[in-house]
């Protein structure tokens, strides 16, 4: 049996532009994009493929040093068109022209029963050569999984609590045999539980409550409750010297389709959301999909920024960027580059605070849908330790304290206040509600890289 | 407005780098923001919206929430006036007779910390802190009535530059700056802080009888003579103001004394004000005046002399305890930063100022000198309190 775990700190943003739950087909994007940078630890990506290549869906595009059995491969069919380098020839991006029809590399095709009967290495060494591999995320640090090891546990979030975040019911309808079979061979890397993380209140889909061999838990709070970090710290905390794994259902459902259908298939809904959008709502596409399509007559103005991910800990690209490699959410929201008289003291019940100070007054009405722009609301300062931090973040750990010895470069006091529990996302509301406006997600991925390279 | 900001615009690049200003970026900064909320966006990555909030605003709700205090106590320093000559007056004589007492010292106040703050942000190249707009106000409110202006500037010049910016600037000074301020006149004009200094008497002549004792030194004198502490506070100034210091009117704050923490009804606005919108701790605040009234409980029990018999309740409304336990201990820079050491930090100041005011009738605000000290503990108390959370890490790892 599952655990029921209640959790009352927390934030939930709750903004104008929600998808509406609708599933549109157009057609597809022209240009397909996987970038290195999405995948934390990566060492130094090795590009496989030249310029001018032709790649089907699931070949080998780059790898890494740091594990080169692991592939990063395309998600659709088509021909390379360019790779993009950065300072120090650093691999930024490659990208991929892709053809009208998807072709796929064969990979071995099985019944389930067969499956069942496969060892956890033949099993490693089709996700490993496909490029599914890379949706498996390994905590502490939530690097790429190093498949040479066996994790205490295996994470799965069923929902999603940022702004603006899609509805599962919706993202994964239909998908049950492929997320089951995916379950399966997920028990087989680990020595504990297929963990399964769903939310107490609300409507959830039958991919997560008919499972079968996992361990369903029950949730309830506010952001960041969806959270799977917040999660393995109330269910069974990562100490240090362990390591588990977490992986979204998107990368279950392929790793099932994987092994049921014999190819690397990279479909997947995306939602298109925020004030700035005229119809919010779910577009079917592939991994790494150019976001221009998609955003074509659909603005309701052209000053806005373009966001792949949640507005909390999304990546701003650009009305001509593209979706990174696990994200199923497009964010549009106006853009903030505007000054403001004296707007440090200006009340106004439009301006979206968890705080309750002087003049705003968005606490009175919480249920409300916002229109948030992407302005700082204020200039950079020194910390004040108003207790802010510890009222957004539903875990033992002190979050100020955890951040100051960041500051410091002090690796032992980084493990002892609990940084293998953490990583961007589960801190990504302290930098919302910042007086002083840092960047903690920024400062917390530098201190989980000091302490990976000790 | 358009105007306004052009013409900032214009000026602007005088102060950036390689401008003939540079040297006063920070300055201009300042002032900057002051007048425009600035056009800033987020980065390209992580959290692309952020909270309305800002450090202006967070120190604008704190002052704000200091303003009955300062209102109140303009009244009152004009009605203590005109009690003490002996003459009736309107309610309008007194608050302008208060306006004109108090408004040179907040001025004083501001000018020389905001100078201070202005010439170190320029020599190390930080940006000016808002912290100062709170501290600025709150070293008024601690002043009595008639202190001298230069001395208000020279405890100010002290608090800041040996309180705050030896210890590296906003955010990393151990004391609270106010109470610094205070301490600093407290023990380098001991003879000016105290007498009849707590009531603004000007050029006129004070009415037979007056005194210009406080219920604090009453309560010492009441120790040594073994008189009942609320008997000779009820019976103070008969003649020309009798029933000062009778509880309520000591809970109102109708008495002579510092400008703003007279009157605990006021500070408990501010308290409501500051807790309502979440800028200062309750929990600090509830266990200050939790702390100092189980400690005259306890003392109450034991016995000993007059002081040490005056019931507990007492000892919240004389004195600035009810001042000290909202607006100075709440301080989140000096104060304990574990939600857990809060509760601990507060509760000590309690005890130790009743602990202070009782045996130690030498120092009779020992709600200053708790603070002062719990200030100096508080990093201790944290440091237990994060041990506490690493060693249930620790046990989690070896079970």
């Amino acid at each position: 049996m599952g655990k029921f775990i209640r959790l009352k700190k927390g934030f939930t943003i709750n903004l104008a532009g929600k998808a509406a739950s609708k599933v549109v087909e157009i057609e597809q994007p022209d240009t397909f994009v996987i970038k290195p940078t999405d995948f934390h630890g990566t060492y130094m990506p090795k590009p496989v493929v030249k310029e001018g290549d032709t790649v089907k869906a699931g070949s080998p595009l780059f790898h890494d040093k740091r594990h080169e059995s692991i592939i990063y491969s395309a998600p659709v069919s088509g021909e390379v068109v360019e790779i993009k380098r950065g300072e120090k020839r650093k691999l930024l991006e490659i990208k991929i022209l892709a053809d009208k029809k998807v072709e796929y590399e064969t990979f071995k095709k099985y019944t389930i029963s067969e499956i069942s009967n496969l060892s956890a290495a033949a099993l490693k060494e089709q996700l490993l050569a496909s490029g599914v591999w890379p949706n498996l995320i390994e905590r502490p640090f939530g690097v790429v999984a190093d498949p040479g090891v066996t994790p205490k546990a295996i994470h799965i979030s069923a929902f999603d609590t940022h702004p603006l975040a899609p509805d599962y019911t919706v993202l994964y309808k239909g998908q049950d045999q492929y997320f089951q079979v995916g379950v399966d061979i997920l028990k087989k890397f680990t020595s504990g539980n297929v963990h399964i993380n769903t939310h107490a209140t609300s409507e959830i889909s039958t991919l997560f409550s008919q499972v079968k061999g996992a361990e369903v838990n029950k949730f309830s709070g506010p952001h960041p409750v969806g959270c799977v970090g917040v999660q393995i710290h109330h269910l069974d905390p990562i100490n240090k010297g362990q390591i588990v794994w977490t992986i979204a259902p998107a990368g279950v459902i392929q790793i099932g389709k994987l092994f049921l259908n014999g190819i690397y298939d990279a479909s997947k809904l995306v939602a298109l959301t925020g004030s700035e959008v005229k119809s919010p709502q779910y577009y079917k596409t592939y991994t790494g999909a150019s976001v221009k399509k998609f955003l074509q007559d659909n603005l309701k103005q052209d000053h806005v920024r373009v966001i792949s991910g949640n507005p909390l800990t999304g990546t701003s690209v650009g009305k001509e960027g593209h979706i990174g490699f696990f994200d199923q959410q497009i964010s549009v929201l106006p853009e903030g580059d505007y000054a403001e008289f004296v707007g440090w003291i200006t009340p106004g019940e439009r301006k979206l605070s968890f705080h309750r100070a002087i003049g705003l007054f968005s606490f009175l009405s919480p249920g409300k849908e916002r229109v948030v722009d992407t302005n700082t609301h204020g200039e950079p300062r020194a910390f004040v330790q108003s207790g802010i931090f510890e009222q957004v973040v539903p875990m033992d750990i002190l979050p100020t304290h955890l951040l100051k010895s960041i500051l410091a470069e002090d690796i032992d006091e980084m493990e002892a206040l609990g940084i293998y529990e953490v990583i961007e996302e589960d801190l990504a509301l302290c930098e919302f509600v910042d007086v002083s406006k840092h960047k903690v997600q920024e400062i917390l991925r530098e201190g989980l890289e000091l302490v990976q390279q000790s | 407005m358009e105007f306004i900001k052009h013409q900032i615009e214009k000026i602007k690049p005088n102060f950036e780098k390689g401008g003939k200003w540079e040297k006063h970026y920070y300055s201009f900064e300042a002032l900057e923001t002051f007048l425009f909320a600035p056009a800033t966006t987020n980065g390209i990555k992580g959290a692309q919206i952020r909270d309305a909030i800002d450090l202006k605003r967070l120190m604008m709700t704190v002052i704000i929430s200091m303003v009955p205090c300062l209102l109140f106590g303009m009244w009152n320093v004009g009605h203590q006036h005109f009690l003490a000559v002996g003459q009736a007056a309107s309610f309008m004589d007194k608050f302008w007779i208060g306006v004109v007492q108090v408004m040179p010292i907040v001025v004083v106040s501001y000018g020389v910390g905001l100078g201070i703050e202005f010439v170190f942000a320029t020599f190390r190249r930080h940006p000016v802190n808002e912290g100062f707009l709170v501290t600025g106000m709150l070293i008024p409110l601690v002043m009595p009535p008639d202190v001298p202006l230069w001395q208000v500037g020279l405890a100010t010049a002290f608090a800041v530059i040996i309180g705050k910016e030896a210890f590296g600037g906003t955010g990393m000074n151990v004391m609270n700056v106010a109470l610094t301020a205070r301490a600093f006149l407290y023990f380098a004009y001991p003879t000016d802080i105290s007498g009849s200094v707590w009531t603004y008497i000007g050029e006129a002549k004070t009415v037979a009888g007056y005194s210009g004792a406080t219920p604090l030194s009453l309560a010492a004198d009441a120790a040594t003579s073994g008189t009942n502490v609320v008997t000779s506070l009820n019976s103070f100034g008969a003649g020309w103001n009798e029933g000062v210091f009778s509880f309520w009117n000591m809970f109102m704050g109708i008495m002579p004394g510092c400008i703003g923490e007279t009157s605990t009804l006021m500070c408990l606005v501010g308290a409501f004000i500051l807790v309502a919108t979440g800028t200062g701790s309750w929990k600090v605040i509830v266990s200050v005046f939790g702390g100092a009234y189980a400690m005259g409980l306890l003392l109450n029990l034991i016995g000993g002399n007059a002081f040490v018999e005056m019931p507990a309740h007492y000892h919240l409304v004389i004195g600035g305890l009810a001042f000290g336990a909202v607006f100075m201990a709440t301080d989140p820079v000096t104060a304990s930063q574990t939600e857990t050491g809060k509760w601990i930090y507060g509760a000590l100041i309690g005890i130790f100022t009743v602990m202070i005011r009782v045996f130690n009738p030498a120092y009779p605000e020992g709600i200053m000198l708790a603070i002062l000290l719990m200030n100096v503990f508080a990093p201790l108390i944290d440091y237990f309190v994060v041990s506490a959370n690493k060693k249930r890490r620790l046990q989690r790892a070896t079970v």
